[in-house]
């Protein structure tokens, strides 16, 4: 059966794949770096399974292995990613393959999809051949197998130079990989440390009760800001509907539920895109797309996002009353 | 009410502003905020590793690199421009705006994973939208294909974020109806994400709008170009 921990086991090979090229090639701060990360990655089930059993240990160790990785990260200067072999090369290949390129690219969504929709039914022998949880992304994992063994015939190239290709990439993103994961920490401790129940109440403590549209605005407000700070909604919605959505605005003022809640955590979302918090939206795009600004996605996002807020806000005011 | 914790938004904020590496900036607002919690070292480590594990599918993206550094090697986005540059009718709002409505179906179907930076915007549209370009302007400048690049990640955010809680059983949606039955409140999750749709289609027509007042300033940029000829 196919489960989402072979897709963490595949990236734990490909992360102590780039940080061996890196030590073979006497780059000992960024070896040191992936190779930390590859741990973590490939020890990440028996940790999670260890603190199960109540045995803390490989879990505080992992917590070392984080601060170790925020040491290292400075240590690694963001290289512009040298394009391999020269342009002319690659017009001759790309005149000579043509369309035959975009097939193995396409397999990544396609094969992704399939398994999303079909993944389900599949049986071999009675054996479901995908485990439930988080199939699209094992899918993913799937699909980005199939598309390197693909690419490999069409270019007619081993399938270990595109491993050597993805660790140029991922050399090149550096740093900002990382990020998702540690905001997703920081999370985790921000809600244990109480930090979203102190905004609230400081919040309620400033705030005319008695003016529902002003309830209102600081319900969504606090969402944006408050997802911007976490650079999560889902982190951000429970705090604020606890703290003002649901004794001041449902309770008090007799908002709709389902359209408060609906249209709370969209203005969240518009938090989302504002923020490097959210990096795996924000900056690891930037980083991947090899922008100059790391924060260039979030410029090109502002003025939308604050436009949706504005028209999400306005829709609440005249319907989440009625 | 204990507000120390709070200075740990206070780091992440003062990091941010001045510019320091965001990873040690992030580990420290942890650290800060844990400690002024009052959790022992060894609990606060615990926390950080198990959560920092918990959410190792956040880093999935990185295995389409192999797949697509090979095609990239063998001439992938050249190959993109390419055929941007000979598709007659397609304009850069064209493709921005077709795959904005494409991703946003897709994320009303809940398939949010099909799509993304590295599987589709880094290959694909990003290519593609640097090609559409140069069909109104020729000669793009560094900073205009930075520029593309951002309005194509931007455009396949707005997309997934502005679609994907139209899909009944989604985490925002779902997230949602678990608060409310919390709290006594039964919900059923279609009237949440029916709910949403007024600001999907905002958005999309928000963003289209956008990419289009684009195309608009490219093209009075070629034709400023034009006449200064």
């Amino acid at each position: 059966m196919l489960s989402i921990e072979y897709a963490y086991w595949l990236i734990a090979a490909f992360l102590l794949y780039t940080g061996l090229r890196n030590l073979r090639e006497r780059h000992g701060w960024r070896a040191a770096f992936w190779l930390v990360l590859g741990a973590l990655f490939g020890g990440g089930d028996y940790i999670l399974a260890q603190q199960a059993a109540g045995n803390a240990l490989p879990s505080e160790l992992a917590g070392a292995g984080v601060i170790a990785l925020a040491l290292l990260a400075p240590r690694l200067r963001r290289t512009a990613h040298v394009e391999s072999g020269n342009s002319e090369r690659r017009l001759q290949s790309a005149i000579r393959l043509g369309h035959r390129l975009f097939v193995p690219a396409l397999l990544i969504p396609l094969v992704t999809l399939l398994v999303a929709l079909l993944g389900a039914h599949l049986f071999i022998a009675g054996h479901a051949v995908f485990a439930a949880p988080q199939m699209t992304l094992t899918g993913l994992a799937l699909a980005c197998v199939v598309a390197l063994f693909a690419a490999s015939a069409v270019a007619r190239t081993p399938v270990h130079d595109g491993v050597g290709e993805g660790r140029r990439l991922l050399d090149a993103i550096g740093w900002a990989a990382l990020l998702p994961l540690l905001l997703a920490a920081l999370g985790q401790v921000f809600t244990q440390s109480g930090v979203g129940t102190a905004i609230a109440a400081l919040a309620v403590t400033f705030l005319p009760t008695s003016s529902a549209f002003a309830c209102l605005l600081t319900f969504a407000l606090g969402m944006v800001l408050f997802t911007v700070i976490m650079g999560n909604a889902f982190a951000a919605f429970p705090v604020m509907m606890a703290g003002i959505g649901l004794p001041l605005l449902i309770q008090q003022h007799g908002a709709h539920p389902a359209i408060l809640g609906s249209m709370g955590m969209l203005c969240g979302y518009c938090g989302t895109l504002l923020t490097p918090m959210a990096a795996d939206f924000n900056l690891v795009p930037a980083a991947l797309l090899e922008l100059r600004n790391p924060y260039g996605v979030i410029r090109a996002q502002v003025w939308s996002a604050l436009a949706i807020l504005v028209t999400t806000i306005v829709l609440m005011w005249l319907f989440v009353f009625h | 009410m204990n507000y120390w914790p709070l200075l740990g938004v206070a780091v992440i904020v003062v990091g941010f502003l001045l510019r320091f590496n965001p990873v040690p900036v992030v580990v420290s607002a942890a650290l800060t905020s844990g400690l002024l919690a009052g959790f022992p070292v060894p609990a606060l480590l615990a926390l950080l590793g198990k959560s920092f594990v918990s959410s190792r599918m956040l880093l999935i993206f990185v295995l389409t690199l192999p797949a697509i550094g090979l095609l990239e090697h063998a001439g992938l986005r050249e190959h993109a421009q390419r055929w941007m540059a000979r598709l007659q009718g397609m304009t850069l709002a064209r493709l921005l705006i077709g795959y904005l409505l494409l991703r946003q179906l897709l994320a009303m179907l809940g398939l949010t994973g099909v799509a993304g930076p590295a599987q589709t915007v880094r290959p694909l549209l990003a290519p593609m939208s640097e090609a559409a370009a140069e069909k109104i302007l020729p000669v793009l400048t560094d900073a205009d294909r930075d520029e593309l690049r951002a309005i194509a990640a931007a455009t396949d955010n707005v997309g997934r974020f502005f679609g994907e809680d139209v899909f009944v059983a989604v985490g925002g949606v779902l997230l949602i109806q678990a608060f409310y039955t919390q709290h006594g409140i039964e919900l059923t999750p279609l009237s949440i994400a029916l709910w949403a749709l007024p600001t999907a289609i905002a958005a999309f027509v928000i963003q289209s709008l956008r990419v289009w007042l684009y195309q608009r300033r490219l093209q009075r940029r070629a034709a400023h170009a034009q006449s200064a000829d």
